[in-house]
């Protein structure tokens, strides 16, 4: 155990922890006090995930080690993917909090909602760092935790049923998660879960053991992830104010399922081995199957964020269908999409919560002609919407571009044809927004109503999304120069090896 | 110096209760203080002399074992001692400010409660079964008057239930106990595995099964628990922290050192301990529903305790399993995290009782307004109940499901698994009820909340940081408690 400067993934979690400590104890009254902290926090830790991020090109390895049990270590650590997740949460979580202040103005229990909403990127943090699968456990469950308040944070009878929902979804996979955790522990002995391939040597005669921990480790992730047929609390978890909404889908809850997914398979049983056990075909199916599920679905909602919540069960599923066909290109495809589905997927719930904020829209048909009144939301809702179709040279296409040539590469051409399903689909429940937000005459009784926002909320509801959405962009357009999270990623596949 | 610290524990609360009882206010806080006070100082001395020694007698006058009385002292004894001083000095900060001890209710309470702690030291100290009688006895006969101290009708009515059903068990374990010295002439914890394996079958049995029928019926052990939901939740709140955070653990205590320490492992044995496991799977589940099924914060609370004692049965049919050690971890750090964690939740529900008048979950909303702390504490706490980390409960929690799979005893791990579940449903339902808002519009929740001391709001805290940091520390606590049982029953 060394406090010093490798224990740097420590002080970025307790970044965030403390924060949403003092946002607790200020109370409701102390505002200015509190975004002033808010901003502080979130601006230092992304200062800290920099650093650390230069540090490790310099070649620094950053480690904390806290024994908890006999054997079994709070082990915090940074390999690449670490730094994918943490830098990806740390800057949204930034924008997020601009937005929120902006979003929650003036509405009641802010101290409430900002330090749960600490807290809840403090276990994203720490989900990312994880360098066993004990040490992820602790941070998934506590994400679980962190993120109830927040879905409840209306207080109204829906809130509390979808955070009912929530609730037993997400604590049924941890259980889950636990068992097959608590097999693997006694079939493979103590030290640290994630290492590359070391289960390989056990393999031989515990092939159904194995078999039946990676389903249960799965469906422990596949809960938050949104894996068909796990998916029906996210939907529901929209009556969560929109900041929440972009959080959850963008940032932590499903995010950090779709993480768990890629460690499984990368640093829990490796690919060769999950291959040869038939494990990745599972996950693979499951994932396309979630992936035209969900887009069918979404094309049925006529609630905005309902059809953005299926749009996500779909689109997070690409991570998973990505790291499951194998092959540098897929996995690059599966990675990256990581970082676009983030970018793009908040910038489209921010682009709600502001409809929803100056205008009271709530529904699709509420719509038309918006483009008029809110031109620069408007915009910013076509970039990501042709993003998330994968139009290109949008973030979205460079994933399913990826995702299709890995496919060829690795011999999985049906994976091509749910691919162009899920393009058509995306198109399908996207492209009639956009033709109602730019091509039809406002409605009488929406351009009666007033802009609700002020000038302050303008600025902080306005300058977050439009920074997401041109960040959005900028992954695609700019996807082939250094510093791109494709070129990061590329880095990453080739320097580890799928 | 250790047999000395030893003796102190038992005897200064003893002279303290006494102390009490004098004229005067200042010999009340002169008993208070040097009962209670100087208890975590010689533990300090006591456990540093058993890591350093390891478990150790010590003969009372000279006499040795049969003839004399023994004391005996172990990791096992240390963390309950050390429980005791810990829960029940923070309970006893709590109950100062609502019994101050120059108060008329002050004089009734602090006697009884000194004379408590004094009863629950010695029991954890004592070798000797009839020692062991007089200590139930004692611990009993105080906690009976200490929940009706209120006088109102329901504390009352609970405590007579109490009585009653206690009484019944002190019978039957004082016939067991009589039955063991006529077949066996010993009553030493320690000395009886020899003598039971040489003893007539039919005696052996009868014996144990009237001790252990006396002991679960004062553990509250499904289904014998049906006086201990009305009792824990009508008693004071430290009271109620006191009785389910140790009171009952010292019964479970009891049955631990008759089967584990005391019990030749024979088949029958093992059958029998199976059959404990099964009264706490029961009792998982069934404390567990009808916690969900309470309209008040305390019954849930206390509900909650009658599921969370059927952990610590689960254990004991792998006492003759490689994974005991294992096992035998879990258990110990469910007996400590429980403990805080439970002491914590009750503190934090006589705070909230105190503060709008009511603890029915239909009044709570609005409690993270009205009540923070206390609500900070009941959520902590809650985490560490439902075994989720970062908590106390977490650990033993993944200890107990290591065992159980490595045991391979499947209906364990099951039965672990749907209990946690139950336990997530429960305290998620106080804590839903605590953030609803049913009127908006509502100006000033505060107005109608009456104001807690901050000492009693920051005993709750504490407790419930200590279940929160108990998650963090039991990797050297783990290490001391050790093995467990010596002997016949561990095979590594």
């Amino acid at each position: 155990m060394s406090f010093g400067w490798q224990a740097l993934p420590l002080y970025i979690i307790l970044v965030s922890v403390v924060t949403g400590i003092l946002v607790f104890m200020l109370g409701e009254q102390r505002q200015h006090t509190r975004t002033v902290l808010n901003l502080a926090g979130a601006i230092l830790k992304l200062a800290l995930i920099l650093i650390m991020l230069l540090a490790i090109q310099a070649g620094t390895t950053f480690e904390f080690r806290l024994p908890l049990l006999p054997g079994l270590d709070l082990l915090l650590h940074a390999d690449r993917l670490t730094m994918l997740f943490a830098t990806l949460s740390a800057l949204l979580w930034l924008v997020t909090t601009v937005y929120a202040i902006g979003y929650l103005e003036q509405s009641p229990n802010r101290a409430r909602f900002f330090g749960f909403f600490s807290l809840c990127v403090a276990a994203t943090m720490g989900v990312a760092s994880a360098g066993n699968l004990f040490t992820f456990f602790i941070f998934y469950e506590l994400l679980t935790l962190a993120t109830w308040p927040l879905v409840v944070h209306r207080g109204t009878p829906e809130a509390f049923a979808a955070g009912r929902i929530y609730l037993a979804y997400t604590l049924a996979g941890g259980i889950l998660l636990l068992v097959g955790l608590i097999w693997l522990h006694a079939l493979a002995g103590a030290g640290d879960f994630i290492l590359d391939g070391s289960l390989a040597p056990i393999a031989s005669g515990n092939e159904n053991a194995l078999r039946a921990i990676f389903v249960l480790l799965m469906l422990g992730f596949g809960v938050k992830a949104a894996l068909l047929p796990l998916h029906s609390w996210l939907p529901r978890a929209m009556v969560a104010p929109a900041p929440v909404s972009a959080l959850l889908h963008a940032v932590a809850v499903v995010k950090a399922g779709a993480f768990g997914l890629v460690r499984l398979i990368q640093d829990v049983f490796g690919f060769q081995l999950a291959a040869s056990l038939g494990l990745t075909d599972l996950l693979a199916w499951v994932a396309g199957v979630t992936i035209i599920y969900g887009s069918v679905l979404a094309l049925k909602q006529s609630d905005l964020k309902r059809r953005l919540a299926y749009s996500t069960v779909s689109q997070v599923s690409y991570i998973a269908l990505g790291v499951a066909t194998g092959g540098v290109l897929a996995t690059i495809g599966g990675l990256v999409h990581l970082v676009h589905q983030g970018l793009t997927k908040i910038t489209l719930f921010f682009c709600a919560g502001n409809y929803a904020e100056a205008y009271g829209i709530h529904k699709v048909e509420d719509l038309d002609g918006l483009g008029e009144c809110m031109p620069v939301t408007s915009v910013c809702f076509t970039i990501a919407a042709l993003g998330m179709i994968g139009v290109p040279p949008m973030a979205g296409f460079i994933t399913k571009w990826h995702l299709g040539a890995g496919a060829m590469a690795a011999g999985a051409p049906w994976v091509i044809l749910i691919l162009v399903a899920s393009t058509l689909l995306n198109a399908a429940y996207f492209l009639p927004l956009l033709q109602r937000i730019w091509f039809r005459p406002l409605t009488e009784e929406i351009a009666r109503r007033d802009d609700r926002l002020g000038r302050i909320r303008q600025v902080a509801l306005i300058a977050p999304t439009v920074f997401v959405a041109v960040t959005a962009l900028a992954a695609g357009l700019l996807a082939g120069i250094p510093g791109s999270p494709l070129f990061w990623v590329t880095r990453m596949v080739g320097a580890e090896g799928p | 110096m250790t047999n000395e610290a030893l003796i102190g524990l038992i005897f200064l609360p003893l002279l303290g209760a006494c102390a009490t009882v004098l004229p005067g206010r200042f010999a009340t806080y002169l008993g208070i203080l040097s009962g209670l006070a100087p208890l975590p100082l010689l533990l300090v001395a006591v456990t540093l002399s058993v890591a350093q020694n390891g478990p150790g007698f010590l003969e009372l006058g000279g006499w040795a074992a049969p003839l004399g009385i023994r004391l005996f002292v172990d990791p096992l004894a240390v963390l309950m001692l050390w429980m005791v001083a810990i829960i029940g000095g923070l309970a006893a900060i709590h109950a100062w400010c609502d019994f101050p001890p120059a108060s008329p209710s002050g004089q009734r309470f602090w006697p009884l409660w000194l004379l408590l702690t004094s009863a629950m030291n010695a029991l954890f100290l004592s070798a000797d079964l009839f020692n062991l009688y007089v200590c139930l006895e004692l611990i009993t006969l105080t906690a009976i008057p200490l929940i009706a101290l209120t006088g109102s009708k329901t504390a009352v009515r609970a405590a007579m239930r109490y009585l009653l059903l206690a009484l019944l068990a002190s019978l039957l374990y004082l016939l067991g106990v009589a039955l063991l010295y006529n077949a066996t002439g010993t009553l030493d914890l320690y000395l009886m595995r020899d003598a039971l394996a040489a003893a007539p079958p039919a005696a052996v049995v009868a014996t144990l099964a009237l001790i252990s029928l006396g002991l679960l019926l004062k553990g509250a052990v499904f289904p014998l628990h049906v006086w201990l939901p009305k009792a824990h939740a009508s008693a004071p709140g430290p009271v109620s922290a006191v009785l389910s955070a140790l009171v009952v653990k010292t019964a479970i205590y009891l049955l631990y050192r008759v089967w584990l320490w005391s019990v030749p492992a024979t088949v029958a044995a093992e059958q029998a301990l199976t059959l404990l496991a099964i009264l706490g799977a029961g009792a998982l589940l069934y404390g567990g529903v009808l916690a969900l099924l309470q309209q008040r914060l305390k019954l849930v609370i206390a509900y909650s305790t009658v599921a969370q004692l059927g952990y610590l049965l689960l254990i004991l049919p792998m006492a003759s399993s490689g994974a005991w050690p294992v096992a035998w971890q879990g258990g110990t750090y469910q007996l400590l995290s429980h403990g805080l964690a439970k002491a914590a939740m009750f503190l934090a529900a006589a705070n909230i009782l105190h503060a709008l008048g009511s603890d029915r979950l239909s009044d709570l909303q609005r409690l993270d307004q009205r009540q923070p702390l206390s609500l900070f504490a009941l959520a902590v706490a809650g985490v560490s109940i439902m075994g989720l980390p970062p908590s106390g409960g977490f650990l033993a929690k993944w200890l107990l499901l290591d065992a159980a799979f490595r045991s391979g005893q499947w209906w364990l791990l099951a039965v672990l698994v749907a209990g946690s579940l139950l336990a997530a449903a429960y305290v998620f339902r106080i804590l839903a009820a605590s953030l609803r808002r049913d009127d908006p519009t509502e100006a000033d929740p505060v107005a109608d909340t009456k104001a807690i001391p901050n000492v009693q709001t920051a005993c709750a805290v504490l407790l419930a940081l200590l279940a929160l940091a108990a998650g963090f520390a039991a990797a050297p606590m783990i290490e001391f408690i050790g093995p467990g049982a010596p002997g016949a029953w561990s095979r590594p």
